[in-house]
């Protein structure tokens, strides 16, 4: 990941506006290619689950997580079930930080990761051999080298209401949020739509197939490695930043040079 | 401009002229004799300008105007209005092979492919920001200083038009470029225009020529924004001009500044050379803002689709507060009314916003008629000393900006944690109570102002001096203004509240009660200038 996110900053660095089309495809393969290298290493350990994994997993968890869900993770008042929810979604609640929580509220928050990669890998692996669930997808579905027109489109009829056309993220109801979607991993990105955590809704294969999904990662990886032709982007949030910027500082400093200009020259 | 700065060189040319000057002379004379344009130039040249900061802010708007113009007149060359579908083949790589509409294929290639288009489309929407920002602040000043008084009235009314063919060129041109953004907005028109009982349908059916959205409305809206609305905004700024010079311009009261002169620079050369300048200034500040910050980067939204809707949907700032107030009303307000439905959660808001603009456009002739005050006033009042007035503008200001805050609920809600039921419900409780907290809470600290300036011009400032007198006593030193200082604190007028007293034939009319009353609560709390005889005793 620091490898391609360097590769693309010394790009972006170069890039002029007449960069064409096929070059941007070629760049988006080549960082797409070195993402899906490092990924493969990575998620390999977590297929071979061996029953070390699952044990030091049973121990994490009961030293972490059983608290609120239970020694079995069969839930308890303070916290839900987690038989069933697959290796996925512990990958998405712990390796956000949102787990083990920080303090009970409308909606858990991301904070500093608390685990090890291998940690969190066999906290999964141990629920994952509670009951069937999700499991971490295929690398060729993370690899961001998919149509990101097609994901656009995906995006905006499926996410934009809540997480904003630009990823900037949202309001829900009652203090909940729909958070800011710039330099997420991709495996993140996934697992959410997968397992709908907090308030998100379940967006299942047969919703949006893998491959949809990869399109969605595809046109995320493409706002985050592109910033606004137009210059800072004031956040992407809309004509509100706009007005707050003309008035405080576009008016602001014509405010600041009429009194310039009718000064007392003495 | 040649002709301008040359005639009155043309009259003090005794010495030997050099050739330069021969040839302006000649010039100005050659466009004189045929234009007689030297009685304008005399007329126009010696108009003065009162030196004050807040006295420039209607330029700022004329000259964002200006660059509009000119930015808008480069947008029309590649921009096309069309509804016909095409799928976008241009370099911006994730709306690829997306089928659009043309007008926001082109609004893409102004912003990709034109060279200089995206700084164009950015000076253009930054410049119209700053438009409506300028109108609003520049009113701001007139309202708050009295600058409507009478003989001005009509030009706020003019000026109050302007504003308002502002906000109406902002909105055609926010629609225009068929993007997702601009759609929704338009939605929310069409849902506004459905409310209205009885004839909704059919004018929602007549603007968009078909069920929304239809393929009718950019085009339309494409003409009222490049034809029609300017044409009156330049019609009306030409008014409003004529009648500035006209009415001539007011001023702070100060020694020598009276009610019957105006003291400034003339308009050639100094002001010319002034405002000159400022135009290039508040054009290099939109072009500097242009050329860093992002505006509506409609790649991101995608082409206008009725489904989908982004979160933080906002209209541009100037139509927040018609947003905000659709926010607020409370959702499940609708009855059923001889088999029409009321929709009370857009009617209420609506009539409510048209409402609170009349009462803007109205308020120099209610103020005229309650204080019964007929004279003209040149003078500009420093709003502590017309409390009614300021309160009454600090509670509509209240009332805006709680509108105004209202349309960003959501943003207010994510970025400072808190829950969006809870946001709403305290900017209804502030736009309820806040205006009237503001209107009392400014009246005070007027009339708190009044009092400490007639302390000071009669009594002097505290100078912070303790002399020990020889009988042990201490004082404090006090220093009196000089001259020059006291004519400012001391010179407004008082308006006493109107008694209601019988007519000719010994009644008491309606409308006479109504009157004495609201004279009563505009003049009632006064503090009372200082008087000539006040100052004497003062200094004995």
């Amino acid at each position: 990941m620091a490898l391609s996110s360097t590769a693309s900053s010394r790009r972006a660095g170069r890039r002029s506006p007449l960069v064409t089309t096929a070059l941007l495809v070629a760049g988006l393969l080549a960082t797409g290619g070195v993402y899906a290298l490092v990924a493969t290493s990575a998620s390999a350990d977590t297929r071979a689950a061996s029953a070390q994994l699952v044990d030091e997993g049973g121990k994490l968890f009961a030293a972490n997580c059983a608290t609120c869900h239970g020694l079995a993770a069969q839930g308890t008042a303070a916290g839900p079930s987690l038989i069933g929810v697959g290796a996925l979604a512990v990958d998405f609640q712990v390796g956000t930080g949102r787990m083990p929580l920080a303090a009970s509220g409308p909606q858990a928050d991301v904070k500093p990761v608390q685990f090890t990669q291998e940690q969190i890998d066999a906290m999964a692996a141990w629920v994952a051999e509670l009951a069937p669930g999700p499991a971490i997808p295929a690398d060729r579905y993370l690899a961001g080298d998919g149509d990101a027109a097609n994901g656009a489109q995906l995006f905006r009829t499926n996410c934009a209401m809540c997480h904003n056309v630009a990823g900037a993220g949202g309001a829900l109801t009652e203090g909940k949020w729909a958070p800011g979607l710039s330099n997420i991993d991709p495996v993140h990105v996934y697992a959410a739509m997968v397992t709908g955590p907090q308030n998100m809704p379940v967006f299942s294969d047969l919703n949006l197939s893998p491959e949809d999904k990869n399109d969605i990662i595809t046109y995320l990886r493409y706002l985050d490695e592109n910033p606004s032709v137009g210059g800072f982007d004031l956040g992407s949030l809309g004509p509100v930043s706009e007005g707050l910027f003309i008035w405080i500082f576009g008016l602001g400093a014509l405010v600041a040079v009429t009194i310039w200009l009718t000064a007392k020259s003495n | 401009m040649s002709t301008t700065a040359a005639a009155p060189a043309t009259g003090s040319t005794e010495a030997v002229p050099s050739r330069g000057m021969r040839f302006t002379g000649w010039a100005a004379n050659y466009v004189d004799e045929r234009t007689s344009a030297s009685t304008a130039v005399k007329a126009l040249g010696r108009k003065i300008f009162p030196d004050h900061w807040s006295f420039m802010l209607g330029e700022v708007a004329l000259y964002s105007f200006i660059v509009i113009l000119l930015s808008g007149t480069f947008l029309t060359f590649f921009f096309d209005p069309s509804m016909t579908e095409v799928e976008y083949e241009g370099s911006y790589l994730p709306l690829n092979g997306i089928p659009m509409s043309v007008a926001y294929a082109t609004s893409l290639d102004i912003s990709f492919e034109i060279r200089g288009g995206l700084l164009m489309r950015q000076v253009h929407h930054w410049a119209a920001l700053l438009f409506v920002a300028s109108i609003g602040l520049h009113m701001l000043r007139v309202f708050f200083t009295g600058a409507f008084r009478k003989p001005r009235e009509l030009n706020w009314i003019v000026g109050f038009l302007l504003f308002v063919m502002a906000m109406a060129l902002g909105f055609t041109g926010y629609s225009l470029p068929d993007d997702l953004l601009s759609g929704n907005g338009l939605r929310i028109i069409d849902g506004m225009i459905k409310a209205v009982p009885v004839a909704g349908g059919w004018i929602s059916y007549l603007l968009f020529g078909n069920e929304f959205p239809g393929t009718d409305i950019i085009p339309r809206l494409y003409v009222l924004h490049i034809m029609l609305l300017p044409a009156i905004t330049i019609a009306l700024i030409g008014i409003h001009m004529v009648l500035l010079v006209v009415n001539k311009h007011t001023q702070f009261a100060a020694p020598g500044r009276t009610n019957d002169n105006v003291v400034g620079a003339p308009v050639m050369p100094v002001f010319a050379a002034k405002a000159g300048g400022f135009f290039f200034i508040v054009f290099g500040v939109i072009v500097l803002i242009a050329s860093f910050f992002t505006i509506n980067p409609i790649w991101n939204y995608g082409p206008y689709d009725p489904s989908p809707v982004s979160a933080g949907t906002q209209p541009d700032w100037y139509i927040g507060f018609a947003d905000g107030a659709l926010r607020l009303i409370p959702s499940n307000l609708e009855s059923v009314i001889f088999g029409y439905t009321w929709s009370w959660g857009v009617l209420i808001p609506l009539v409510g916003l048209v409402l609170f603009l009349a009462v803007v456009a109205l308020y120099p002739f209610l103020e005229a008629w309650v204080s019964g005050d007929k004279r003209e006033h040149h003078i500009a009042e420093r709003p502590r000393n017309a409390p009614a007035r300021t309160a009454i503008g600090a509670a509509g200001v209240v009332f805006y900006a709680v509108l105004w805050a209202a349309a960003s609920s959501d943003l207010i809600a994510t970025h400072f944690r808190l829950s969006i039921e809870g946001v709403i419900l305290a900017l209804q409780t502030l736009a309820i109570a806040g205006p009237i907290i503001a209107y009392l809470v400014t009246k005070r600290v007027c009339l708190a102002l009044q009092r400490k300036d007639r302390e000071i011009a009669l009594h002097g400032f505290e100078s912070g001096r303790i002399v020990r007198l020889p009988g042990g006593e201490y004082i404090e030193v006090h220093e009196q203004l000089d001259d020059y200082e006291r004519w400012k604190l001391v010179s407004y007028e008082e308006y006493q509240p109107l008694m209601v007293r019988p007519d000719d034939r010994g009644r008491i009319t309606v409308r006479q009660r109504v009157r004495a009353g609201l004279s009563r609560w505009f003049f009632e709390d006064r503090i009372a200038p200082v008087t000539v005889r006040e100052l004497e005793q003062q200094k004995h």
